[in-house]
């Protein structure tokens, strides 16, 4: 089982990460043409099992498996026996004995593909679990910033938002660490308790905006998860003035800054209309990178 | 070994018509039944205070019946089961009930809790009197602790004038809402919800400073955070009537040992972290925790194999607590034999007052017979409950229960 599927950045280590961004790269199209569609994953199945709203992450998936010719079958909780009260371990077991090659997974649930990969011979990728990980956007991250800048290491990454809730966050994290970046993790009190920097080497907190974009080559916005939280624990009038990223703070850091983030954005809540669409923004490079990621870890888990 | 009384000699025990007989060297009784137990320790029958039961309305997880066979196989005699049943064990009717059940079906000594307010609901008072003259021999919400302090002070001042011990599940709603395990550095690394410790401590302190005001007995389940541990510490010290107990698995795993999102690492109070754990271990060795309970709370497979989240709380634990307690506290030194079954026995009758936990001639013979040194393995496959959720399961003991004897009659022995 061990070294089947991808169910998170944590336990990877670092060559593990460099084999998935290299082979990454030799399916970056760098936006020219069209794409030659691959048979490399020909006769496979992967099946996209989404429990959570998605559109970037399943779509992205659903191109990678089909640009290396496999096949491919999306299913939402919606349509499917989990909204008949059946449960999840019946559902995975159920889909697993059609025997596809691979199950794609986002689910509400922290741990959720943790929990079945114990159950399950099938490999699974997990797209998003919770508030826990979401391993293919901080590899698809990474390969952004690689687009930008010579390496990870040595680089000052300031990551803003709603850190607590997110596992674009902790992904990411544990990714820019073990390649020896420095992370900034940024965020109103609620959203940013102190035993954040202990999860990993090199990480340190602010709750001021300006101190965690001074001298940053990278800024990643996050968005507020209204959906994951139970209570308001920051004033929502009051977040875009705090911590939203504007033109004057872009003005404070170098030239060659660069602002991230997974999407979907909101335009006046964490980032304005002006940085989301400036020459800064990779947000869009980002998009396109995914399909590459996929693409590598779908054939790092579903080839030969 | 009898803790009340001091009392630790190599011995023989005779037990004649449910009564212990006599109680002296080489007695020589042509005709009688022996059971040997050379070499092993023979105490009073173990009384655990908190357990679940599950029956009425949850049968499918434990019933009277099979909680009261996992406890005998657990080396205890009586156990006491919370009222979070369905329905709430809140009157006199439910209570007889269950006391009728038991007395029909269990192995072992059961003696109810009744709910301190009206379903559990924490607002108005049950019928804690009916309860009372129908045999409850405390009162706690177990599980949805009573909120408002002002009903928790009207609940202590019935209490009292019933001579009933309050017991409370000490958990600020407000403060853990929505957590899902200790929060921490744990619980921040896996992406789950934390239940602070201080949801525990800003309740015990609540209540202590409630139990000075009324003068009740209040006695603190499952505590588990070591600022709550140091505050009944101070109660004690200042002469207030407040005693508590932990759970074996407070005291041996911490939230670093979770198997991340298995869901038999999932109970309220949560495995909290390795400070804590050193201070509940070290208020057992001090003093100011007399009691270990296992809070015994069976949940079927069904609902333990799912997302972490969904899971409920609880474990199962009445047939690893000697294991884990000879392990954690007697092997370890911290604690001696006599203090550990202590805290089995009289203590927690001394909370109840059952009128058990001693082993002196002419008293009643329940009697807990336990090994110190046998080598053996908790094989969840062959507990005695109708439930499975332990993360004990595989575990290597050293020592554990031999026999339960209660009134008399070995209900239990090790095969």
């Amino acid at each position: 089982m061990i070294g089947r599927g991808l169910l998170g950045i944590e336990d990877l280590d670092r060559g593990e990460i460099e084999d998935y961004l290299n082979q990454a790269k030799t399916f970056q199209s760098h936006g020219g043409g069209d794409f030659k569609k691959l048979d490399s994953l020909r006769g496979k199945m992967l099946v996209n099992l989404f429990f959570e709203n998605s559109t970037r992450t399943r779509t992205s998936f659903e191109i990678a498996a089909k640009r290396l010719g496999a096949d491919t079958i999306s299913i939402s909780s919606s349509g499917s026996s989990v909204a008949k009260g059946e449960s999840l371990v019946d559902t995975l077991n159920t889909l697993a004995a059609m025997r596809p090659h691979a199950i794609v997974m986002r689910h509400a649930a922290s741990g959720a593909p943790h929990f079945l990969a114990r159950h399950l011979e099938t490999p699974i990728i997990n797209a998003g679990d919770g508030m826990h990980e979401h391993p293919t956007q901080a590899l698809l991250d990474a390969l952004t910033i690689l687009d930008h800048k010579p390496a990870l290491e040595g680089l000052r990454v300031a990551i803003i938002g709603d850190i607590i809730h997110s596992r674009v966050a902790r992904s990411n994290i544990h990714l820019l660490s073990k390649f020896g970046a420095q992370v900034v993790l940024c965020g109103p009190a609620p959203m940013l308790p102190a035993d954040l920097a202990k999860l990993a080497a090199g990480v340190t907190l602010t709750h001021d905006i300006r101190e965690a974009i001074d001298g940053a080559d990278v800024i990643m916005m996050l968005r507020v998860q209204l959906e994951r939280q139970h209570e308001t624990p920051f004033p929502p009038g009051d977040y875009f003035r705090f911590y939203g990223l504007r033109p004057e703070h872009l003005a404070r850091t170098r030239p060659d800054t660069i602002v991230m983030h997974p999407g979907p954005i909101n335009r006046g809540r964490e980032i304005s209309s002006e940085v989301a669409d400036s020459q800064r923004s990779v947000i869009l490079n980002q998009v396109e990178n995914g399909v590459a990621v996929r693409m590598a870890v779908l054939m790092k888990v579903m080839g030969a | 070994m009898d803790p009340a009384s001091g009392h630790d000699a190599v011995t023989d025990v005779v037990v004649e018509n449910g009564t212990v007989a006599a109680i002296g060297k080489d007695i020589d009784i042509s005709g009688a039944e022996v059971f040997d137990a050379t070499g092993m320790i023979v105490a009073p029958g173990f009384i655990d205070m908190h357990v679940h039961l599950r029956e009425p309305g949850f049968e499918h997880s434990e019933t009277i019946e099979t909680g009261g066979r996992a406890a005998a196989a657990g080396g205890f005699t009586s156990v006491c089961c919370m009222p979070n049943t369905n329905p709430v064990n809140d009157s006199a009717v439910v209570t007889t009930y269950i006391i009728e059940r038991a007395r029909r079906l269990s192995p072992v000594n059961v003696y109810p809790i009744g709910a301190i307010t009206k379903g559990s609901n924490g607002e108005e008072l049950a019928a804690i009197g009916a309860m009372k003259q129908a045999g409850i021999v405390a009162i706690s919400d177990d599980g949805r602790p009573v909120m408002n302090a002002r009903v928790m002070r009207r609940a202590m001042e019935s209490a009292k004038a019933f001579g009933l011990p309050v017991i409370n599940h000490c958990e600020d709603l407000n403060l853990s809402a929505g957590g899902d395990m200790h929060e921490g550095f744990e619980s921040v690394r896996l992406g789950l919800r934390g239940i602070p410790a201080c949801s525990e401590d800003v309740m015990v302190a609540r209540d202590i400073l409630l139990a000075g005001v009324t003068g009740a007995r209040y006695h603190v389940a499952h505590i588990s955070a070591r600022h709550s541990v140091e505050m009944v510490r101070f109660a004690k010290s200042r002469g207030l009537n407040v005693t508590t107990e932990v759970c074996p698995h407070h005291f041996t795993l911490a939230d670093s040992d979770i198997l991340p999102f298995d869901s038999n690492f999932k109970m309220k109070p949560p495995l909290r972290s390795c400070f804590d754990v050193a201070a509940v271990t070290e208020g057992l060795a001090n003093g100011a925790i007399e009691v270990i309970a296992t809070d015994h709370a069976p949940h079927p497979g069904s609902e333990k194999m799912q997302e972490f989240e969904r899971c409920p709380f609880g474990i199962t634990g009445l047939e690893t607590a000697i294991g884990l307690s000879l392990e954690q506290l007697v092997h370890t030194g911290r604690v001696s034999l006599m203090r550990m079954v202590e805290m089995f026995t009289v203590n927690p009758d001394k909370v109840l007052n059952l009128g058990k936990g001693r082993l002196t001639a002419g008293g009643q013979a329940d009697i807990t017979i336990f090994d110190t040194d046998r080598k053996w393995t908790f094989d969840l496959n062959k507990s005695q409950s109708k439930s499975r959720n332990s993360p004990f399961h595989g575990r290597e003991f050293r020592g554990g229960q031999v026999a339960s004897i209660v009134n008399g009659n070995i209900v239990w022995r090790l095969t």
